[in-house]
């Protein structure tokens, strides 16, 4: 029989990057001295997973990588061996490793073993493998029997022997398998049929055995039954050695060299690359996975929702076929009702399945700022929050680099050492926090670090060094803050291999802003920095406003809205050429009109005709002015750019019910286009109403 | 047809020996640690029970001593698939009541030829 093994691999490597990350997580919550069983078992058992795995799918540059690593483990958790800090950092690397050398072989590609190989040399070191002494056990290993030989074989099982499972009817089945068999048995200790114990065993045997395989071969099928049997295995002289038998044995020879050697050639094969002649595939392994592994209750869940959504098909065409009356048109509406119902649900459920909390992303930051701050000799506290924080599963991929670049950066430039924050009266420990939440129909990411802030004399200096700017030009820290994500821009002043890997800041705000996403950094001298990352909920199906402006649908996210009101025309007052602006309560809204930002006709002007819908957007809040309020419902967001182009103040489309196609209002995209705010500041709103106090 | 029960935390090990078995023209249960497969064991009758040694949970030694207790376990073989460098846990296993073991890695031709030691 063959079984193609491949087909095991995905899952395969799947569970051993989980097994890694669990290791990775266990490792780091390690204190040598103090750790406890479980924490080593753990780890352990990730180990162990991955070696058998490994071994039984032919990756044996991983397996043997990983047999050194389950020792070392092994011994520590029976307690012959101290943990030290060394064996921490030791394992670490190695789960760094194994990941390259698993990623390598998903890829398909040959695996770079240089690093496995220094690794495993420094394990053998510490656990006083003498490579002489593997070398010598290979070298034991005994030559083939070559010639037929006949043994004596005498077997007598103890009482208990069935109750280990084991059958001597299937041993003896083997043994004829050797070669040619006789078989005596004995009955002799069978008991009195009143002391006969019917569960215990008392017959015993005697077999001779002409075979060309050796006594490890018979001994391996008594392998299991050593201790529950007096066995004795002895070569005797000749019962079926006639000259017969021997001329056969020249066919056998010449198999088993082959056999035997093989052990050798493996273990010589180990240490090079495994797949020595396949050309190295020249595709980029795929960082983004392709599959998602879904909770059986989720997928349980969906069923259940498909099984009920089947019923109400079937009840409403059932309806369908029936005369139409009053009381079918009630229990239409009834079916209606349910079947919209069904609907949401299965559609919450199927989008859940593909958010996973972005403690995925968060967990390997611990790592990171583990390893870093030890590199950098500085001393940092990492603190997550936010972590059930549920995000696409496909953003959360492309948001890792960017933001492994930023806490980078924070660690790098942002921290100072102990001795500068001792001088400055600061907490000797830095803190790095790494928050998430989510607002409006985006979720949010903040890094913030109680570190140095961002150097605006600096930046500047590199700026025009760079001829990004001039030095007459008057600039805010705000503005300087901002020519970070200039291309092209480091003000490391040397390039450590910690940042500044020549990918710049400019890079992080590409690859966010691909995600339609932004970053903006706020900083104070002395008191540190923060990064916030937006970035929209994707493949987002929309609970959204219906709101008529002219003959127009739009639809503004629900979830920013505030509240709609009908204006109280003497609150109004105009700032500046033609902002108009709302006192409301103790806040002055700005009233953008829609219909002039979208260029319609035939619109309500006069402002205490329409309705005013106040939607926040990064903490700021404007009013939009609606001829009405229509209903409100679920839409499936299209992307324009894919479909059309980028439309300033649009965030996509969708079709409505009837078929037409309806904008969706981007409300912070809106606040900009008006010119209220500029990126990356909040000056102009606060100046505005400033004003207005004083007029 | 012969019901095997097969226990790994591992998924992907778990499915290859399902797999293998079920080709071989066994009735498969799989579980994913000890606890999980002493219920199952419970409930059904099994010919054979192949189970991996480090599992969360609880570890295969505990699982084979424990269906060792059970009447309908009383001679039924059950195998544990375990490492070469853990020869002490064959030790430890034979004390709780273990049949015999399978020695990791190994391929579907090795894992079906043990197998015919005990079940055929």
């Amino acid at each position: 029989m063959s079984i193609d093994l491949s087909q095991f691999f995905e899952v395969f490597f799947e569970e051993s990057f989980e097994g890694l990350d669990a290791m990775e997580a266990e490792l780091l919550n390690l204190v040598p001295g103090e750790e406890d069983l479980e924490t080593i078992n753990t780890i352990f058992r990730a180990a162990h997973s991955i070696k058998g795995g490994s071994g039984t799918f032919g990756f044996n540059s991983v397996s043997d990588f990983t047999h050194v690593l389950e020792t070392l483990l092994d011994q520590i958790r029976e307690g012959k061996r101290e943990l030290t800090a060394e064996h921490v950092n030791l394992l670490l690397k190695s789960v760094d490793c194994l990941r390259e050398l698993l990623r390598g072989l998903q890829a398909e590609q040959e695996p770079n073993l240089e690093e496995a190989i220094a690794l495993r040399i420094k394990f053998e070191q510490i656990l006083g493998v003498n490579q002489a002494e593997q070398n010598k056990l290979e070298v034991t290993a005994s030559p083939a029997q070559l010639a037929l030989n006949t043994y004596q074989i005498d077997f007598k099982p103890h009482h208990h022997l069935f109750k280990t499972g084991n059958e001597p009817l299937y041993m003896i089945s083997e043994l004829a398998e050797l070669g040619d068999l006789e078989t005596q048995a004995f009955n002799n200790e069978i008991p009195d049929i009143a002391d006969l114990s019917p569960d215990d065993c008392f017959l015993s045997w005697r077999f001779f055995l002409n075979t060309a395989k050796d006594e490890s071969a018979i001994r391996e099928i008594f392998e299991w039954v050593e201790d529950d049997a007096d066995i004795t295995i002895a070569l005797c002289g000749g019962l079926f050695a006639d000259d017969d038998t021997q001329i056969t044995a020249p066919d056998v020879i010449e198999e088993n060299p082959n056999s035997t050697s093989a052990p050798a050639v493996v273990n010589v094969a180990a240490v090079k690359p495994i797949k020595k002649g396949t050309a190295v595939k020249a595709s980029t392994p795929a960082a983004e996975s392709t599959s998602i592994r879904v909770g059986i209750d989720k997928v349980d869940s969906l069923i259940n929702m498909v099984g009920e959504l089947v019923i109400t098909q079937a009840m409403l065409s059932q309806i369908g076929q029936q005369e139409i009356t009053e009381a079918t048109i009630a229990s239409l509406q009834e079916g209606l009702a349910q079947l919209a119902h069904n609907t949401r649900d299965l559609q919450e459920n199927v989008m859940r399945i593909r958010m996973l909390p972005i403690s995925f992303v968060f967990s390997r930051f611990p790592r990171l700022v583990r390893d870093i701050s030890q590199k950098l000799n500085k001393q940092v506290e990492l603190k997550l929050l936010g972590e059930q924080t549920e995000l696409d599963k496909t953003v959360m991929e492309k948001i890792s680099d960017p933001m492994v670049h930023l806490v980078r950066n924070s660690l790098d430039h942002g921290l100072e050492t102990v001795e500068q924050r001792l001088a400055a009266g600061k907490d000797p420990v830095g803190t790095v926090t790494l928050n998430a939440f989510h607002q409006g129909g985006n979720i949010v990411i903040e890094i913030m670090d109680d570190g140095q802030g961002l150097n605006t004399v600096k930046i500047k200096q590199k700026a025009v060094a760079n001829g990004l700017v001039s030095e007459a030009d008057e600039l805010d820290d705000d503005e300087i803050n901002e020519l970070i994500f200039m291309p092209g821009f480091s003000t490391a002043d040397e390039v450590s291999d910690i940042s500044g890997r020549g990918v710049g800041m400019d890079v992080v705000r590409r690859n966010i802003q691909s995600l339609n996403g932004s970053v903006e950094v706020s900083s104070a001298a002395g008191v540190g920095s923060t990064f916030t990352i937006r970035l929209p909920l994707t493949l987002a199906i929309l609970d959204g406003q219906l709101v008529r402006v002219a003959k127009h649908t739009y639809i503004i996210p629900l979830i920013s809205i505030v509240e709609s009101l009908q204006i109280d025309i003497n609150k109004v007052s105009r700032v500046g050429k033609d902002l108009d602006v709302l006192r409301l309560r103790d806040e002055y809204i700005p009233i953008l009109r829609l219909y002039s930002i979208f260029n319609h006709q035939g619109a309500i002007e006069t402002l205490d005709k329409t309705l005013l819908v106040v939607v926040e957007s990064d903490n700021q809040k404007i009013g939009l002015l609606v001829d009405d309020l229509l209903s409100q419902q679920q839409v499936v967001i299209k992307s324009l750019e894919a479909n059309y182009q980028k439309v300033d103040g649009v965030s996509g489309a969708t079709i409505l019910g009837d078929g037409r196609v309806s904008l969706i209002v981007d409300i912070s995209g809106l606040i900009k286009l008006s010119g209220l705010r500029k990126p990356g500041s909040q000056e102009l709103i606060i100046e505005s109403q400033a004003n207005l106090e004083a007029s | 047809m012969k019901r095997i029960l097969a226990v790994d935390d591992s998924a992907s090990m778990r499915q290859m020996v399902s797999f293998t078995l079920k080709k071989a023209g066994f009735d498969v249960t799989e579980a994913k640690d000890g606890s999980e497969a002493l219920s199952i064991a419970k409930q059904q009758g099994f010919d054979a029970v192949i189970s991996d040694v480090n599992m969360p949970v609880m570890d295969g030694i505990t699982l084979i001593r424990e269906l060792r207790t059970l009447p309908n376990y009383k001679f039924t073989p059950l195998l544990m698939l375990t490492t070469e460098s853990g020869m002490d846990k064959k030790v430890e296993g034979k004390a709780a009541g273990a049949t015999g073991w399978i020695v990791k890695p190994f391929n579907p031709e090795q894992l079906l030829a043990v197998l015919k030691k005990v079940i055929r």
